[in-house]
């Protein structure tokens, strides 16, 4: 088990390395992680801060899939809870409290997970696709995230909302603290229950798992429901970082990086077995990508061709064709000898 | 036969799958002009051999060679390419077009990139009537043909690449007696024009109605090759079994159970004319603890369509269902289970398997599913069930981490069956629980029928083999176009009284 797993996660993680390396090349103080202040800083800690909000959204990305589904909202739902929050901050008597800054992410939460199950209830209950389902919202969401700042970038100035974002505590980055709390709270609440196995039942199998008495709208329910509440996450993530609510660039394309995470990852968007460190490790190459990007000094107008070339690589070779040919290749090499000798 | 070379020489062929040898070591030689059947049990590894020989699987060792040539196939359509084309036991074909559409497929004639359609009807015209089959018109949809009419136009494009060898996988598993002489006839055809044919089947006497010349695979290893007049059934079922001469023994025990063992007691299911709209109506049965009740009816007649209704598969919209005398009304398969009632669906790979689990993760999915996603069965208690259920079953590989997909047909189905028991239903439907299974497994598989009914287990068993029915069943329930027409206690009944009800009233 655990060899296949290694096995699927050896070209991402080599990736991740040879990305890692590259930089080193071009910046021979790329890795070097200094203590300054009692706080760590570094290239490294950066990109995981920086990757804190893609890599929660593709842990709810990665359940959502695997349940054969897929969630195109999340960055509507990063934009929301935001501006809730935001706007809830701006608008109450004390703005720069702590009580003030709990409630606001007490309703931003509130928000993702309502959002969440208002697409559970598209996709298990109505029974539309999940890429129409959430298409609805991905584009209503914006326009409800406008609706609650009433159009405006809305500014706070609340420190311990301010913390969420760009705060530290034990030297580390509290959004990476949040993003690795979410991890191994993904990982417990599939692995320690059986909503990891039911969850790939359903995406392996719909009709024999509710031949089984699979409950699959249940579960469904609560991959939407996850997924929205790790969106809320990390739109709270982003916009504490900036301290403001920008409904229409908050989260901006958020989606597709974390749904490439979850595919750099090896979790097949046919549905079935995922793995969350496969995730972990796509999110964090995409964000490795970005940082890449600005090391290499790659102008601006490349960009996005560099990044997809690297992506369009990683999913190359992790396509069961590829690597059947790199076998055969590998196979083929010994046996030329042989035969050349036979002729 | 032995002066003429092989058209297909085998060697050594070996395949493995991730815990699985699927093969090991098998030679196989098939003549032109001969049909060459492969026996063994489920799991012998004659699909394997197949699909080594088509090159749907990779060979991890052994050779091929296809008239005096070494082939490796890297795809099927390789192999077609090179004579060798392959009938599969369901139809591979697209129901929504026509069947002179069918037979030439991927390979019209055109001329400037378009289709001549003449010449299609021509050359589909000409195939069919080399098969005798001149009566189908090429130009009809082929939905609108039976399933036997469908397996020959398979066989009808199969043979119109001019192939030397055809493959036929378990072609007559759905059609009836007519059906098959109808297709046996085709295939003699096809022989004395030359062509090799190699023939899988479980039907003992179509082997050896068809058959020149056999192979016999166990356990993926080679036992032998035989001319089929050389092998009496009696050596060539040992040979296929091997050890298990008392299951032999249980096969002729025959009449095995008695009909009402506890008629007295409360019935476990009570229905009153069930039924559903489109489906089947007028479902009138009662089973008591402990009981079996033997659905029996040709295809189509609505045993499944029965099923479903009593598993809550489909929502009944008429007549009542009783459930330990309180009626209930069963909107989901969970309403069922709870319930304390099991199915396992006829269509094992479909609305059984959950292909990419293991054995262990299939086996305990109906448990899971009824204590919920929160309550998690330890994973201690997983393997324990897992290695109980493989022992108890004979569940080969037995190895719980396998993926259930790299099983054979009858492992598989034994996994479902304990996907069900694990759940210690009182009341378990089995729709066709031997269908495609090799004699060693379904015998097998009855006497782990009768045994859980006589520990008090109520079964509701669904298998187009009337014999089966009658050999297993405490009632028999007689299903004829999606309607119940009776339902009579199983004694002293025969085939041919049941085919009599089938036959009479009505028509």
């Amino acid at each position: 088990m655990s060899g296949v797993l290694r096995h699927r996660l050896v070209w991402p993680v080599l990736a991740l390395v040879l990305l890692l390396l590259l930089n080193q090349g071009f910046r021979s103080d790329f890795l070097v992680v200094r203590l300054q202040d009692g706080h760590l800083y570094g290239s490294l800690i950066d990109i995981l801060r920086n990757g804190a909000p893609t890599l929660l959204i593709a842990l709810g990305m990665t359940l959502v899939i695997a349940s054969r589904g897929i969630d195109l909202s999340v960055g509507a739902v990063a934009a929301i809870a935001g501006a809730v929050s935001c706007t809830y901050i701006y608008n109450s008597d004390n703005p720069g409290s702590f009580s003030t800054a709990a409630s606001a992410v007490a309703l931003a939460v509130a928000a993702g997970l309502v959002l969440g199950a208002w697409n559970g209830l598209l996709v298990s209950v109505i029974g539309i696709q999940p890429i129409i389902a959430t298409l609805v919202l991905m584009t209503a969401g914006r326009g409800l995230a406008q609706l609650v700042t009433d159009g405006q970038i809305i500014s706070v100035s609340n420190e311990p909302f301010h913390a969420i974002g760009s705060g530290f505590f034990l030297t580390l980055p509290i959004s990476i603290l949040i993003a690795a709390g979410a991890f191994a709270g993904a990982a417990l609440l599939t692995r320690r229950t059986a909503l990891g196995t039911l969850i790939e039942s359903v995406g392996i199998n719909p009709v024999a798992s509710r031949l089984s008495g699979l409950s699959a709208r249940r579960i469904l329910w609560i991959v939407y429901i996850f997924s929205g509440f790790c969106a809320a996450a990390a739109g709270l993530m982003i916009s504490s970082n900036v301290t403001a609510a920008d409904a229409n660039n908050a989260g901006l394309f958020i989606e597709m990086d974390a749904i490439l995470a979850v595919v750099i990852g090896g979790t097949s968007l046919a549905g079935g077995r995922y793995s969350l460190v496969g995730t972990l490790v796509g999110a964090l190459i995409i964000q490795t990508l970005t940082t890449t990007v600005y090391t290499l000094g790659i102008p601006p107008e490349v960009t996005l061709v560099f990044k997809a070339l690297v992506v369009i690589l990683v999913c190359l070779l992790q396509s069961p064709k590829a690597r059947t040919l790199l076998r055969q290749r590998r196979r083929r090499v010994p046996v030329l000898p042989e035969t050349k000798a036979a002729v | 036969m032995g002066t003429t070379s092989p058209v297909v020489e085998m060697h050594g062929i070996t395949v493995a799958f991730p815990g699985v040898k699927a093969l090991d070591g098998v030679d196989f030689r098939l003549f032109p002009g001969e049909v060459h059947a492969l026996m063994g049990e489920n799991g012998a590894g004659k699909s394997t051999l197949i699909k080594a020989l088509t090159g749907v699987y990779r060979t991890d060792g052994g050779s091929i060679t296809v008239a005096g040539r070494p082939r490796q196939f890297a795809t099927p359509s390789a192999a077609q390419e090179a004579g060798i084309s392959t009938v599969y036991q369901e139809v591979n074909l697209c129901p929504n077009l026509t069947v002179e559409e069918n037979i030439l497929l991927g390979r019209e004639p055109r001329r400037f990139g378009h289709i001549r359609w003449k010449e299609v009807r021509k050359t589909a015209r000409a195939v069919l009537a080399q098969l005798q089959l001149g009566h189908i018109d090429p130009g009809s949809v082929l939905s609108t043909h039976s399933i036997a009419i469908q397996q020959l136009v398979a066989i009808a494009r199969a043979v119109q690449v001019d192939a030397k060898v055809l493959v036929l996988d378990e072609p007559t598993s759905s059609l009836d007696a007519d059906e098959v002489q109808q297709l046996f006839g085709v295939v003699r055809a096809l022989r004395d024009r030359g062509v090799a044919v190699l023939f899988v089947s479980h039907f003992l006497e179509q082997v050896y109605e068809l058959s020149d010349r056999m192979t016999v695979l166990r356990n993926g290893a080679l036992l032998g090759e035989y001319l089929t007049a050389d092998l009496p059934r009696m050596d060539l079922i040992k040979k296929m079994i091997g050890k298990d001469l008392e299951v032999l023994e249980e096969l002729d025990r025959g009449d095995t159970r008695t009909a009402g063992s506890a008629q007295d007691a409360e019935p476990v299911l009570q229905a009153e004319n069930l039924g559903r709209k489109g489906s089947v109506e007028n479902i009138t049965v009662s089973i008591g603890p402990g009981q079996i009740l033997g659905l029996a009816g040709l295809l189509g007649s609505g045993r499944t369509e029965t099923a479903r209704l009593l598993f809550g598969a489909d929502h009944a919209d008429q007549g009542t269902l009783r459930i330990r005398g309180t009626e209930r009304s069963l909107r989901s398969p969970r309403a069922a289970i709870d319930q304390g009632i099991g199915f396992s669906s006829e269509n094992r790979k479909e609305e059984g398997l959950v292909a990419d689990l293991s054995v262990r993760d299939n086996m305990v999915l109906a448990l899971q599913a009824r204590k919920g996603w929160l309550r998690k069965v330890p994973r201690q208690v997983q393997d324990q069930l897992a290695d109980k259920f493989i022992e108890a079953l004979d569940i080969r590989p037995a190895n719980k981490d396998a993926l259930i997909r790299d099983l054979s047909g009858g492992n598989q189905q034994k996994v479902l069956l304990a996907r069900w028991l694990i759940t210690d239903p009182a009341l378990l439907i089995l729709d066709e629980p031997t269908r495609g299974i090799d004699i060693g497994a379904k015998t097998q598989i009855q006497m782990h029928i009768s045994a859980l009914a006589d520990q008090g287990m109520s079964i509701v068993f669904i298998s187009a083999e009337l014999e089966e029915v009658l050999r297993l069943s405490d009632r028999i329930a007689v299903l004829k176009d999606r309607r119940m027409v009776a339902d009579l206690p199983n004694q002293g009944v025969s085939m041919e009284d049941v085919m009599t009800i089938i036959a009479g009233t009505g028509e």
